[in-house]
């Protein structure tokens, strides 16, 4: 299982670190009025996002979701511009245009997140597709929750990039609720992956609270894609531990189990690993902590200094203005 | 000049832009060896091969979304949704979706050459769900141009340009037209997106239209003609972005306006064309501005239902007569 290198593994874990700062640090701004608009934060999810992108190459192509911020930052994002991008200013990845739930960082092949639920299934059939055609066995990834899950979209999707055998690996992370709907009163199935055998293709399930598991699952789906087989669906079991969105009261889980979920905390989990097969110190793992912790300092005073976009950006972007020569 | 017909020199701009780029494909419900619903792409499967002209499940979203998905990758897929009345299941991806892709990521994504051919119109007996006009409805997403064609060269000229816009283009084909023939030059030309025509000059009256309404309403123009009544006739071509120079620059000469659109009245481009005129040139009108439309009703079935159901050359004449009177 760890037969990853020493500085990989450590790294990895300085990632999940910095993702629980990062969203913990925006439930602070939530709370203190300082961020608008809606804020979801997949603190103890962190197994997932970097699980998933340490598995993925970097000339791989993915999507995310609105609770994955996490999954950019272990893509390798500028932790400063994700945190403008959040607060609605300039120097953000996307000018401040897309926020939260639509942050994309192209340059790290990361097209990000979609308000909408399901398209992204779609539109990484597309992706795949123009990898497929360059040949270089990269693939496309799409991370998706347990609630997109039973869109149409993800049975168009997947008979869809099955049909043409695309290289397309569909994620699911299943977090067991769907806003305040638990996953056992919206599903007929125990597992997505299940659904795999309906349309032909592999169906894994993973533990997606232990990042190695995660990082396992993926790479070893991710093989038998780039290999030419076509697609495959792998659901990562995990949990959410704040609401859908910041303020949510959550009537809808007891205390109780939110305690349980906790225990399965992914970072502690990944720490005992670690320390118990001698890869690391705590001194080591609490270096990394102090890294990351100053690393998000300097993101929020970066995001605090810059301005917001101008009203001369209201039509920017818009449209393309050159034609297609020939 | 030669004369080919409305789906020939669509299938002339394909094969065209099919030929110069690879990156160009087709794909679609029936558009292979089928040659699509309508023949529009006949030949070119037998031609360019199954990597170029690909059939697909029934499955717009996931039509739409592969297109969107190649089109940020540097492809250039051309989709086809077989009627526009299918556009409602795929809705997300020309509005939530594509037009807007580059604008949220804040100009990340250049460009997004994405053309959606689809069809539209009545008149071939379809009923409520096979015949509609909802280009109107398109024309209200920010990011998203919208083109609707009325002859053979504006066919083949506008589906150059938008082939070559790199932005989300909405190409609309009227159903009705397909077997219409005209003159199509055998060379490469663009029609310019955001350019409106006058294809009849008049000084009495404008008379304000697109796509399959064009052909009734020059007839309207011939009739109007005999009682001595001159109209200019605009084609509007591109409904988004709109033309409003030369909507202004006719009713400016001519005083008074009629629109004549196959949608429905409600809330249409219609609508908007009176809007842009009421901005521009509220001076200069010498009478309301009519319009003639679609009934606001479902279209029916029964052929002398869905006749009087949508508007037609004596529909234009008798309100022209009217606003003349």
């Amino acid at each position: 299982m760890m037969d990853l290198p020493k500085e990989k593994l450590l790294s990895m874990y300085k990632t999940m670190v910095a993702i629980r700062g990062f969203e913990e640090s925006l439930a602070e701004a939530v709370t203190a009025g300082t961020l608008p608009g809606f804020v979801h934060l997949g603190v103890g999810q962190e197994a997932v996002h970097v699980g998933v992108c340490s598995a993925l190459r970097p000339t791989d192509w993915m999507s995310s979701t609105h609770r994955d911020h996490g999954m950019i930052l272990a893509r390798g994002a500028d932790i400063k511009r994700m945190r403008a991008e959040i607060f609605g200013k300039a120097t953000g990845y996307c000018k401040g245009k897309g926020g939260s739930m639509h942050l994309a960082v192209y340059d790290k092949r990361a097209t990000g997140c979609n308000g909408i639920l399901g398209p992204s299934q779609t539109i990484n059939n597309g992706v795949a597709l123009a990898l497929k055609r360059e040949g270089q066995g990269n693939i496309a990834a799409v991370v998706f929750g347990d609630g997109a899950a039973h869109r149409g979209e993800f049975h168009e999707a997947l008979n869809f990039a099955a049909c043409w055998k695309l290289p397309a690996l569909a994620i699911c992370v299943n977090n067991h609720y769907a806003i305040s709907v638990c996953f056992d009163d919206a599903c007929s199935v125990d597992d997505i992956a299940a659904r795999a055998a309906g349309y032909g293709i592999p169906g894994l399930v993973a533990d997606g609270n232990d990042v190695m598991a995660v990082y396992e699952a993926v790479s070893q789906t991710a093989k038998i894609i780039r290999e030419g087989k076509g697609p495959a669906l792998l659901e990562l079991k995990t949990s959410r531990w704040r609401g859908h969105f910041e303020g949510d009261p959550q009537p809808y889980r007891t205390p109780e189990q939110l305690a349980t979920d906790k225990k399965k905390d992914p970072i502690a989990r990944f720490a005992k690993q670690l320390l118990e097969q001698g890869l690391a110190t705590d001194a080591e793992l609490q270096a990394l902590k102090v890294q990351a912790d100053q690393e998000l300092q300097e993101a929020i005073e970066f995001t605090d200094k810059s301005d917001y976009p101008g009203p001369e950006e209201l039509f920017t972007d818009l449209f393309y203005t050159e034609r297609r020569a020939v | 000049m030669r004369e080919i017909t409305f789906a020939e020199a669509i299938r002339e701009a394909l094969r065209h832009e099919m030929k110069l780029d690879d990156k160009v494909f087709i794909f679609g419900e029936d558009v292979g060896a089928f040659g699509g619903c309508f023949g529009v792409t006949a030949g070119l499967f037998q031609e360019f091969g199954p990597d170029r002209v690909m059939d697909t499940p029934i499955s717009e979203s996931a039509i739409l979304g592969t297109a969107l998905g190649a089109a940020l990758m540097g492809l250039r897929p051309v989709p086809e949704i077989m009627f526009i009345d299918f556009t409602t299941v795929c809705f997300d991806y020309l509005t939530n979706q594509a037009p807007k892709v580059r604008y949220m990521c804040g100009g990340q994504v250049q460009k997004l050459p994405l053309v959606v051919r689809t069809t539209s119109g009545g008149w071939i007996r379809a009923a409520g769900q096979h015949s509609q006009s909802l280009e109107g409805w398109f024309t209200q997403v920010p990011g998203l141009k919208v083109v609707m064609p009325g002859t053979p060269y504006d066919a083949k000229g506008l589906l150059l340009a938008a082939l070559r816009d790199n932005n989300p283009v909405l190409y609309i084909e009227e159903k009705a037209l397909y077997a219409t023939s005209g003159p199509v030059p055998e060379e490469e030309y663009l029609v310019p997106l955001g350019q409106a025509e006058v294809k009849r000059t008049g000084k009495d009256v404008t008379l304000i239209t697109y796509a399959g309404m064009l052909g009734h309403t020059l007839a309207a123009a011939e009739t109007l003609a005999g009682a001595g009544i001159d109209a200019e006739v605009v084609d509007l071509r591109t409904l988004s972005p709109l033309d409003h120079d030369t909507l202004a620059k006719s009713v400016q000469k001519t005083h008074k306006a009629v629109v004549v659109q196959e949608a429905c009245e409600m809330a249409g481009v219609a609508a908007q064309v009176i809007k842009s005129l009421v901005d521009s040139s509220f001076g200069y009108l010498d009478a309301p501005i009519k319009t003639v439309a679609a009934l606001n009703t479902v279209i029916p079935f029964s052929p002398p239902l869905e006749d009087i159901t949508l508007p037609s050359a004596d529909k234009v004449v008798q309100a022209v007569k009217a606003l003349m009177a």
